[in-house]
Formats: C-alpha cells, structure tokens, sequence
C-alpha cells in the first residue's frame, strides 16, 4: 500500500506528462493542417507528370529501345528498396507501420534468393532496421536539419537513385511510405517505380490521340522525364508521410492524454480513499482510548 | 470567337500560375522558343534555361525557369518545373548565386557538350535578368 505522499507525487507526475501530451497533440494538430495542405498543393504536379508520362509511353512504339528506367533491365536480381519514414518518435504504429510492410517484402526477396539493397530515409526507419538488416542498407539518409520537406531534398534521394541505376546496381526500386487516407488511418505503402508500374486500370485510355508532336523525339524527352518523375514520385511520398506522420501522432498524443487522464481519476480515488481510511482510523483510535478511561 | 486559352505552371510544392485568360505564351523550349497560340496541336517537349512569357489581355508577365516540361493539349498549356520564379521579383543574391556555380560548373573538364551549352545559355539568360 502506497503510503499518501507517493500517490500524491505520482499524481503530480501523471499530470505533468499528460501536459506534455497534450501540447505535443496540439502542435501536432497545427502541423497536420499545413501537411495536408502541402500535400494537396503538390498533388497536380505529380499528377501532370504520370500523364505526360502515361501519354509519352503509348507513343513508344520501340519497346526494345526504349529507356531502361521506364521498361527495366530485363531482369529482376537486384532489389533496391527505399524506406521513407520519420526522424522522430512518438507517432504511435506510424514508423512501425512502414517498418512491417517493408520486412515482409525483404523477407520474400530473400526467399527468393535475390539481392537486397536498402536505403532508408529517415533516422527511425534506420533505427528499427539497422539490427536485423544492417548488412543490406547501403544508404542511410537524413533531413532532420530541413524544417520543411522540400523539392531539393527529394531531388537528392531521387539523384542517387538514377546513380545507382546507371551504375547497374539494381534491376527493381520500391519505395515504402505511408498514404494518409484521413487522421486516423495512414496505410503503409508499396510503390515500385523502377521501372515504372504502369497501371493498366487506370483510367480509359482516352482515345488515341497519339497526335502530340514532339520536339525533340519521344527517346530523347523520356530520358530526360524520367529521373524527374522519380524524384517527384519521393517528393510525393515525402509529403505523403509528413501529413501521416502528423495525423499518426495526432491520434497517438490524444490517446495518451485520455490514458492520462484516466490514470489520474484513479490515482485520485485511490488517494482519497486512503487519506479517509487514515482519519477514520485515527478516530477510531481517539474514540476508543476516550472509551477506555 | 475568342482566341484565348489557359494555361497552368506548377511546380512540385505547389500550383505556381493558373490563368484561363492568355492568348499566347513563349516558351523557351530546348530546341528553341516556341510561341505557343490557341489551337495550337498537342505538343510535349521540355524547357531549357530561359523566360517564359505569358501574354493576356491585361497584362504581359514574365518567368525564368531553369528546366521543365511542357505539354500543350485542349488549349491547356502545362508547365512543370522544379525551379520557377517572376522576373518582378528577382532576387538579386539568388541570380548571381545561380550563375557563379553554373561558372563553376562550366569550369570543370568532364562535362560533355549538351551540358556545357545549358550552362552556357543559363548564364547567358541570368546575366541579361541581372542587368535589368
């Protein structure tokens, strides 16, 4: 039994981190509304340029000699996987999220007897997988210093990446990151984009004005695209992750406050219950010795 | 019949112009400008350093851009840049930042011809905003 001065200084305790939830709840929810709206804000350009991909591509009528990064190697040895995740913690499953994801697909690749390389972006991710998979991460990339997510960050991911790629050093690139559907749900996500996944659900193929002109010729504007869209493809996962990280640490800071609070209503109780029990025994004792003269 | 038609820039942070009111738009394209009118026919091809003009029927705005693409189709015109910004607000430090590294750039031996001729333009065209 907790003698009253431990409860009351473990209500204090409680109270004091549930402050600290608290606000980071609320600068959390101020961050998740500028995410969100980056978020949106870069969402036509990453739309513009899968079209003017999309269209690019059904003119290609040399598939053969077609850039490597839109139709591959030809082979699928070398797996290069890019886990984009958070520099910071306490995000509730946010990191963990992409981090499972990310194993599962690891493990089938090494069933299969393929090389893996990992780049991980984002000190966390590097973190939780640096113990099981240190011999495979050949990158470790980190923007804490960047107080926002910006172009040329990702420009920089996207860079590397077209390096190695030119280099020979893989056949297949993915990256992870987490879609954020609303600020509660953030579904961890698996997007190749070496070579490009062309979705052939994706909408009709709008008749076929294959009638662009082109200046210079398809080959030369492809190659020219495509590191971009690669790095496009990052910023958008950037942005994707920031707004779910955001909304993720949201949820998981409002949790903790409500844990918190809970935690105090019942160590109040338990404090007022043992403070009574104190008097009425001291009572008890004061009547009986009154009773016994 | 009206001869205008519309046209976006956006760049990956955001959607930088979007105007339905301009009836014509140069571009500096990389195999040369190209003046770009109503109706005129699907066309994709990509940017090299210079300014883009946007002519409507009030004003005449202009943009240096550093790369991009361009897709022109059902009277849109889309840009896509990475690296945008109006010529009225020219920021004087950041000009002469861009053309001491693309110097910088054209200093070293390794850097084959299409890259030396960029550079080259790029500092061309930066040296011409700086001096206005």
């Amino acid at each position: 039994m907790p003698s009253l001065d431990d409860l009351r200084k473990r209500i204090t305790s409680v109270k004091s981190t549930q402050k600290i939830t608290k606000a980071m709840k609320m600068v959390a929810a101020a961050k998740l509304r500028k995410a969100q709206e980056n978020a949106e804000k870069g969402r036509p350009y990453s739309e513009k340029m899968n079209n003017v991909i999309l269209n690019l591509s059904k003119s290609i009528t040399d598939k053969e000699n077609a850039p490597k990064l839109l139709v591959g190697t030809g082979e699928e040895k070398v797996h290069l996987c890019i886990v984009l995740t958070a520099d910071r913690g306490l995000c509730g499953g946010f990191n963990t999220n992409i981090i499972k994801k990310a194993k599962s697909y690891f493990e089938k690749i090494i069933s299969e007897n393929k090389t893996l390389k990992i780049i991980t972006v984002g000190s966390k991710g590097y973190d939780q997988l640096k113990r099981q998979y240190k011999s495979y991460i050949v990158e470790n990339i980190s923007f804490k210093e960047s107080k926002n997510i910006n172009y040329f960050d990702a420009d920089k991911v996207g860079k590397i990446i077209i390096e190695k790629f030119e280099k020979n050093e893989f056949d297949v690139c993915a990256i992870f990151y987490n879609k954020f559907k609303n600020v509660i749900t953030q579904i961890p996500q698996e997007q190749q984009i070496v070579p490009l996944n062309e979705d052939k659900d994706d909408k009709d193929v709008s008749g076929n004005d294959n009638d662009y002109e082109f200046e210079p010729d398809e080959d030369e504007i492809l190659s020219n695209l495509l590191p971009k869209n690669i790095s496009t493809q990052i910023f958008k996962a950037m942005l994707e992750n920031s707004a779910s990280e955001q909304g993720s640490r949201m949820t998981a800071m409002d949790n903790a406050t409500r844990n918190a609070g809970e935690l105090v209503d019942r160590l109040t109780i338990e404090y007022n219950r043992s403070r009574q029990a104190a008097i009425t025994k001291e009572l008890i004792e004061i009547i009986s010795g009154a009773e016994s003269l | 019949m009206s001869n205008l038609f519309n046209i976006d820039i956006v760049n990956p942070e955001q959607s930088f112009l979007s105007k339905d009111n301009v009836f014509e738009v140069v571009i500096p394209a990389v195999e040369g400008e190209i003046g770009i009118l109503k109706d005129h026919i699907p066309i994709i091809s990509f940017l090299k350093p210079g300014i883009i003009r946007v002519f409507s029927e009030s004003e005449e705005q202009s943009f240096y851009v550093e790369d991009g693409i361009v897709e022109f189709k059902d009277n849109t015109l889309s840009v896509l840049t990475s690296s945008i910004f109006d010529l009225k607000n020219a920021d004087k430090n950041f000009v002469s930042a861009s053309i001491s590294s693309a110097e910088a750039e054209l200093s070293k031996d390794n850097i084959d011809d299409q890259k030396r001729f960029l550079l080259n333009h790029k500092v061309e065209v930066l040296k011409s905003i700086s001096i206005n």
